[in-house]
């Protein structure tokens, strides 16, 4: 099929142009391989009427787990019968997405001897996804995955594989060790990443700094951003380098800053640290010449989400800031207070944000022991529609 | 690869420490600053003074053994065995000779592999599984992006934009990925309601469950040929799914109205504004294999009145905030019709409420 273009009209159009084409992977994947062979024929066929030809669910994984398998299966089973069966494995990346070459290889030996030689790298959460195999297969791809150091992800209805930017490994911003932090609690939430007991999935993302190059806040139920108390540091030379080299500081820094707390006099930066929303702009602009303050560590935010079910919901802070060294225990001990309420009260397919919402977050903060903080809202409530549990009650005489 | 001796589980991933290159584990924490010497380079600069390079490079996302093998190839070349990738399906080599950079560009460029996609430009667009490999997908994902990719490869390969451009793509509102938070969101829609297969339904869906998956209970118990199955009140449904997801016997893709809507103006990132939702652009877009025309001519005509208008730095959404709505759907010529009023939760608190009515 892959020599003949009469097969595949409408996919080799996609072998043109300069950006990398999926349709060659496919192709190069199917030359040796009967189930990436029919995988092209399926999605020429989608591409023709206009509809995808995958049916979701069938319980399907490797022994004792509940999760690491997307299980699929084709519409057309008939017409395409390599790929009736055409599960999906995750495989939880090393933390930073990391790699020797003599790894990636090793897993590259593993998908050509049990599946069909297609990969993504990486799956939006993280993981190594290696795409499509038969149920006959899990099982001996995951043994050969394990003595090699690999490990399944998460999916479905638990702790989903923790991922976190490249932190302190290539990052003057990384406020803590991310990679640390997402290896440490990976290990540590083995079995509730691999059997499904809590209502929904809940994610847990880490980034180094303000910028969030993974997307915490947005995505995760739990978001850990770095951040720092103290002033921002200053090479003033260095500041003056970047406006000698044609960086307009008034404009391009302090005008931007969204406390306005800077001020450029053209020989110095001054900055109002007690008004410094560490937002990380000034410091993204002149990283010669800032750096985030000297007490770091890391806000805790929760309730991130995608829209399924209820809505989108970004996370909110729950621990303004928490000195965050290993072993990590004081965020595993509320993680854990968070799975057992949420785990308890939670809907199926509630995320923790929609119970949150569900229950109120001041009655949340109650069950899992957190003091309410000013810090957690943006302004204290408007409505006076205020719920009391405690009341005056008149002495009986 | 090693053999399998014994069954093992729960050993967790791999230690990072081991994939690290030496000058990383050197300088692991003590990176001083960095710069982007040309477009799609970067070098860290450590307080030890050595220096690591990083070549980024774009990559389709799904690739083939026989292509990973390519780029370990250039990895063992290039990188002493050394490599990462982006949380944006980029792929990074890590450098610590710069006379090294040229040959492995070059190299790169002959494999097909774009560098760029750093600093003040458009990175990989993060995207799902669409059509390969998705049962609830409303359109392709590979596909849009490769066509999009082709048009505007010109802001990946240079730093020519006004602030960064993330892009990315979910082929139905589920979204793996953080596309809400984007500056254009590309996002497959359904726009019927599921056809309920009342034959197949009680043998494989649990009718209480399927009831309590409706986030706004159209969804209700019905008795059809002595059957109990359930019904869809078609004038609450919103498409969003999550019926089907839990019960197969519910589908709602259909060729004729699934398709593609436009979204703009959130950000992830706290720098300057806060993390953002993206806004609804373009409610509806036809899928019209391979190239989408339509949504390539859309996406990029955003694009192009984005980096003609924005000051420096100036996120899709910070623009248009500091412009104002009315005038972005001038500029831009997107008619602004009833769809982009919201009539969900907590709609009013998108009304205007007062008159600060810009330009």
């Amino acid at each position: 099929m892959p020599d003949d273009p009469s097969r595949t009209p409408k996919l080799d159009e996609l072998e043109k142009g300069p950006w990398p084409s999926f349709v060659k992977e496919l192709k190069r994947a199917a030359a040796g391989n009967a189930m990436s062979e029919q995988l092209l024929g399926v999605l020429e066929l989608s591409y023709e009427d206009r509809v995808g030809h995958w049916k979701h669910g069938g319980v399907v994984g490797v022994r004792g787990y509940g999760a690491g398998v997307i299980g699929r299966y084709s519409d057309v089973p008939e017409q395409f019968p390599e790929v009736a069966q055409f599960h999906t494995m995750r495989v939880n990346h090393p933390a930073g997405l990391f790699y020797t070459t003599g790894a990636l290889r090793t897993i590259c030996d593993i998908w050509e001897k049990h599946g069909s030689g297609l990969t993504n790298l990486h799956g939006a959460t993280g993981d190594i996804i290696l795409l499509g195999t038969k149920t006959e297969s899990l099982e001996p791809a995951f043994a050969d995955l394990t003595a090699n150091g690999f490990d399944l992800g998460g999916s479905g209805s638990v702790v989903r594989t923790p991922s976190c930017c490249v932190g302190p490994a290539r990052c003057e911003w990384a406020c803590f060790d991310t990679l640390a932090f997402t290896y440490d609690i990976t290990q540590h939430f083995q079995d509730e990443l691999h059997r499904p007991s809590l209502p929904y999935k809940f994610k847990i993302k880490a980034s180094g700094c303000a910028n969030d190059c993974v997307a915490a806040i947005p995505r995760a139920d739990l978001s850990v951003i770095g951040t720092w108390r103290g002033p921002i540091g200053i090479d003033q030379a260095q500041v003056r380098a970047y406006a000698e080299g044609g960086m307009d500081v008034g404009a391009d820094v302090c005008d931007r800053c969204p406390s306005t707390c800077m001020a450029w006099d053209g020989e110095t930066l001054a900055i109002d640290n007690s008004t410094c929303a560490k937002c990380m702009h000034c410091i993204n602009v002149m990283p010669k010449a800032l750096r985030p303050g000297p007490e770091r560590g890391a806000c805790i935010l929760i309730g991130g989400k995608a829209p399924i079910v209820s809505g989108a919901m970004l996370s909110s802070v729950l621990v303004p800031f928490m000195t965050f060294e290993p072993p990590f225990t004081e965020l595993k001990d509320l993680i854990g207070r968070i799975l057992e309420v949420w785990g308890d009260a939670g809907k199926n397919r509630e995320r923790v944000g929609e119970f949150i919402q569900r229950v109120g977050l001041g009655n949340f903060l109650e069950a899992i022991g957190v003091e309410p903080l000013p810090e957690m809202v943006r302004h204290p409530r408007e409505n006076p529609y205020v719920f009391y549990e405690e009341y005056f009650e008149e002495e009986p005489k | 690869m090693a053999e399998t001796a014994q069954r093992k589980t729960d050993i967790g991933p791999p230690h990072y420490g081991q994939f690290l290159p030496p000058v990383i584990k050197a300088n692991y924490g003590t990176w001083k600053y960095h710069e982007i010497p040309r477009p799609g380079v970067l070098v860290h600069v450590g307080e030890s003074g050595d220096r690591l390079y990083t070549v980024r490079a774009g990559s389709p996302r799904l690739l083939s053994v026989q292509t990973i093998r390519e780029i370990c190839d250039l990895a063992d070349r290039y990188c002493d065995g050394y490599l990462r990738f982006t949380s944006r399906h980029n792929i990074e080599f890590l450098l610590t000779d710069p006379a090294r950079i040229d040959p492995l560009i070059a190299d790169l460029a002959a494999a097909g592999f774009p560098v760029g996609g750093i600093g003040n430009a458009l990175s990989n667009i993060v995207h799902t599984q669409g059509w390969i490999h998705c049962h609830s997908a409303a359109t392709d994902a590979s596909g849009i992006v490769k066509a999009l990719m082709d048009e505007l490869i010109g802001h990946f390969t240079s730093t020519d934009l006004p602030g960064k451009l993330r892009i990315a793509l979910a082929c139905c509102v589920n979204m793996c990925g953080a596309v809400h938070c984007s500056d254009i969101a590309i996002l497959g829609i359904h726009r019927r309601p599921p056809k309920v297969n009342h034959e197949r339904l009680p043998k494989v869906c649990e009718v209480p469950t399927v009831i309590a998956s409706c986030p706004t209970a159209a969804i209700n118990p019905v008795r059809k040929d002595g059957r109990e199955t359930v019904e869809v009140a078609e004038d609450l449904c919103m498409y969003c799914g999550n019926c089907y997801t839990v019960c197969p016997a519910m589908p709602l893709n259909d060729p004729l109205n699934d398709g593609v809507s436009i979204w703009v103006g959130g950000k992830v990132s706290n720098a300057r504004t806060e993390p953002t939702f993206s806004k609804l652009a373009i409610p509806f877009l036809p899928n019209n294999p391979p190239r989408w025309p339509e949504v390539v001519e859309a996406v990029t005509k955003l694009v192009d009145v984005w980096a003609a208008h924005a000051k420096p730095y100036e996120r899709m959404g910070e623009w248009i905030e500091r412009i104002g709505w009315p005038r972005f759907f001038r500029l831009t010529g997107i008619p602004f019709t009833k769809q982009h009023i919201d009539d969900y939760r907590h709609a009013e608190t998108t009304f205007r409420r007062s008159v600060h009515i810009k330009g």
